[in-house]
C-alpha cells in the first residue's frame, strides 16, 4: 500500500482554518476516534499558528504512517523563520515570547503519541506530530 | 520459451484436481469446513490466479488485486471458521506442488527454464500466502480489539440516580486505558441524559496511583467546562494517605466519604430535600385494631 | 467584514457560535461584545459553543479575555455547550478556564444568568431600602 501524502501552504489566517479541516479530514478517514480527532485537529492548530506568527508562514505535510499493525496520521509543520534557540524552555507550559498563553507548543505535545521538533536559529523550525489509531 | 503462467493455463484441470487431492489428504480439516467449499475455494482461487498471472508475477501488482481480494475474504472466513493463520495459508503454499510437478512435466528438456519458472512461481505464491497469513492476523486483532472494546464498556455502568444526577461507582483496579475509557463514557453520558451533577464513587478500587488520580482530576475538570458538576466519593483511608503522599491537589474536588453522602449533596444543591413521610391515617388505625 | 452575530434579549446578550473562527473574527467577536455589554448596560452574555469542534487555546483565550472583560463591566458571562471531546482537549492542552461559570445547555445557562442579575437586583433593593 503506497502512502498519500499532501502539503498545504500556511501563509495567512485563512491557512490555520484549512489546516484544520485538512486535518479532520484525515482523522476521519483513519476512523480515529471523536477525541482523538479532536486532539489532532487542535493540536494541528496549535502548531500551524506558530508556523504563522513565529515562524512567519510554511507549510504542513500530512501523511498517513503505519508501524506494525497501528497506524496514524503524521503532520509535519515547517518554516524558515528565525529558530528557536532554547527549545526545552520553549517547551515549557506558560513560555512565550509574543505575549501568548506559552500553551502552543507544551500543550500541543500532551494532544499526540509523538512529538518531535527540531530547530536551528536564524534557519527555521520543524515540528513533526503524529497521533496513532 | 514456455512460462508458468501458460504451464497453469493449459493445466489448469488436472492441477486442479492434483491440488485438491492433496489438501483432502492433508490441510484440510474436516471439522471446520466441507469438501464441497473446499473444492469451490480452490476452483476460484486458481482460475483467479492463472489469469492474473497472465500479466504479471508480482503479487502486490494491479493485476493480483483480484486475487488478493479474494485471499482475504478467504482469510477473514477462516478465522471466522477457527483455523490459524498457519492453515490458511497452507491452503495457497499446498497449491505449489501440483504446479511444480506440471512444470516438470512441461519443461523436461529445459532444465535451466525449469528452475527459473519454479521459482518464479514459487515465489508468488509464497508472496500471495505471506499477504493471506497478514490478513488472518489482522482480522484476529480487529477481532481482539472489538472485545477488548465490549470489554471496557461492561465494566463501565454509567447509572442514574436522579433526572439529572449520574453515578459512575468504579468497581476494580484502574489503569490509565480503562480509566480514561470510563471518563469519556461519563462525559458523554452526562450530555446524554443532560445531567448537572455526576458523581464518580471509588469505593470499589483499591489504589490510586498518580496517574490516575490526574485523569480523574482531569475528568473533572472537563465535566465542568461542559457545564456539570463532579463529585467525588467513596474514598477510602488509604487512598486519601496516597493522594496526599503523592502530592495530589484535589481543593477544587468536592469530595464525600459515601456515595450517599454525595448524593444527599446532590439533591440538595438542586434544590430538594428529602423528608421522612408522615405515618398515614391507614397505619394508625391498623395498629388500633392490633391493640384490640 | 465578517461578523459573528450578537443577540439581545433584554438584560442579556447571546451568542452562539456556530463556524470554525479564524483568528481575526474571535479577535472582531470579543471587541463587539464589549462594546455591545458598555452600550446596553447589559447583565449577562451568553456564549453556546454546542457546534464548535474544537477550542485552541487561541478561542479558550478569547473566551476567557471576553468573561474578565465583561466582569470588569459588571456582567455574568457564561458559557454552554461544550462537547465532551472539546472539554477534554481543552483541559489535556492546559486550560481550564476557572474564571469562567459554565453550564450544559443554553436553558441552563439562561437560568444563571437570571439568578445573577435577580441576585444583584435584590442587594440593589436592600440598599435602596435602608437609604
Ligand atoms: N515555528 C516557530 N518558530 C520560531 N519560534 C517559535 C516557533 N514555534 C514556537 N516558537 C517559540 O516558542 C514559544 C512558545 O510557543 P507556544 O506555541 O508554546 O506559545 P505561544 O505561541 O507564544 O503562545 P500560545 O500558542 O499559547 O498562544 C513562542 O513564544 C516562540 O518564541
Ligand atoms: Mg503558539
Amino acid at each position: 500500500m503506497a502512502s498519500r501524502s499532501e502539503v498545504h501552504p500556511i501563509a495567512g489566517a485563512a491557512d490555520v482554518v484549512k489546516v484544520r479541516q485538512v486535518a479532520r479530514s484525515w482523522a476521519l478517514e483513519l476512523k480515529l476516534s471523536l477525541v482523538d480527532q479532536t486532539k489532532l485537529v487542535t493540536a494541528a492548530s496549535e502548531l500551524a499558528r506558530n508556523t504563522l506568527d513565529h515562524g512567519h508562514g510554511g507549510t504542513m505535510r500530512v501523511e498517513q504512517v503505519e508501524n506494525g499493525l497501528r497506524r496514524g496520521i503524521k503532520l509535519t509543520f515547517e518554516d524558515k523563520g528565525p529558530g528557536i534557540p532554547d527549545i526545552a524552555m520553549a517547551l515549557r507550559d506558560g513560555y512565550t515570547t509574543s505575549g501568548g498563553l506559552g500553551l502552543g507548543l507544551s500543550g500541543s505535545r500532551r494532544l499526540v503519541n509523538e512529538f518531535d521538533i527540531k530547530s536551528e536559529v536564524g534557519r527555521g523550525t520543524i515540528v513533526a506530530i503524529t497521533r496513532w489509531k | 520459451m514456455i512460462s508458468f503462467h501458460e504451464v497453469v493455463k493449459k493445466n489448469e484441470g488436472a492441477i486442479l484436481s492434483a491440488w485438491i487431492e492433496e489438501m483432502v489428504k492433508g490441510v484440510r480439516r474436516a471439522d471446520l469446513m466441507t469438501d464441497t467449499e473446499l473444492k469451490q475455494q480452490a476452483r476460484e482461487l486458481l482460475g483467479l490466479f492463472a489469469k492474473a498471472a497472465e500479466s504479471s508475477s508480482e503479487a502486490e501488482s494491479e493485476a493480483f488485486l483480484q486475487t488478493r481480494e479474494f485471499l482475504r475474504e478467504i482469510a477473514k472466513s477462516r478465522m471466522d471458521q477457527g483455523f490459524t493463520p498457519t492453515e490458511t495459508a497452507r491452503f495457497v503454499l499446498s497449491l505449489k506442488q501440483p504446479i511444480f510437478h506440471a512444470l516438470r512435466d512441461a519443461l523436461k528438456g529445459n532444465p535451466s527454464d525449469l528452475v527459473n519458472e519454479v521459482w518464479a512461481s514459487g515465489n508468488l505464491l509464497d508472496r500471495l500466502a505471506l499477504f493471506t497469513v497478514d490478513s488472518a492476523v489482522e482480522f484476529r486483532d480487529q477481532v481482539i480489539g472489538r472485545q477488548q472494546e465490549e470489554m471496557l464498556e461492561l465494566s463501565t455502568p454509567v447509572v442514574k440516580l436522579w433526572d439529572g444526577v449520574l453515578a459512575l461507582p468504579l468497581i476494580g483496579t484502574l489503569d490509565s486505558a480503562r480509566t480514561q475509557v470510563v471518563m469519556e463514557s461519563l462525559l458523554s453520558a452526562i450530555v446524554e441524559t443532560n445531567s448537572q451533577i455526576a458523581i464518580i464513587d471509588i469505593t470499589g478500587v483499591p489504589t490510586v496511583d498518580t496517574l490516575v488520580a490526574q485523569h480523574l482530576i482531569k475528568t473533572i475538570t472537563a465535566a465542568r467546562l461542559m457545564g456539570a458538576d463532579c463529585f467525588l466519593s467513596g474514598i477510602r483511608p488509604a487512598i486519601a494517605q496516597t493522594i496526599v503522599h503523592l502530592g495530589i491537589d484535589l481543593v477544587d474536588v468536592q469530595t464525600k466519604a459515601k456515595l450517599s453522602d454525595a448524593f444527599a449533596m446532590a439533591l440538595s444543591r438542586m434544590g430538594k430535600v428529602v423528608v421522612a413521610r408522615k405515618p398515614a391515617a391507614g397505619m394508625a388505625l391498623g395498629s388500633k385494631a392490633k391493640d384490640n | 467584514m465578517e461578523r459573528i452575530p450578537i443577540l439581545k434579549l433584554g438584560d442579556f446578550l447571546l451568542v452562539t457560535i456556530q463556524v470554525d473562527m479564524h483568528d481575526q473574527l474571535a479577535i472582531t467577536l470579543q471587541d463587539d461584545l464589549t462594546t455591545q455589554i458598555a452600550k446596553h448596560a447589559s447583565r449577562g452574555v451568553l456564549i453556546d459553543i454546542s457546534s464548535l469542534e474544537i477550542v485552541d487555546s487561541f478561542i479558550g483565550r478569547m473566551l476567557a479575555n471576553i468573561a474578565a472583560m465583561s466582569k470588569v463591566l459588571d456582567a455574568q458571562t457564561v458559557l454552554t455547550g461544550m462537547q465532551p471531546a472539546v472539554a477534554i482537549t481543552l483541559v489535556e492542552l492546559g486550560m481550564s478556564l476557572s474564571g469562567i461559570k459554565t453550564a450544559l445547555n443554553v436553558e441552563r445557562g439562561m437560568e444563571i444568568l437570571r439568578q445573577f442579575s435577580d441576585q444583584s437586583y435584590e442587594l440593589q433593593d436592600a440598599n435602596g431600602f435602608q437609604e
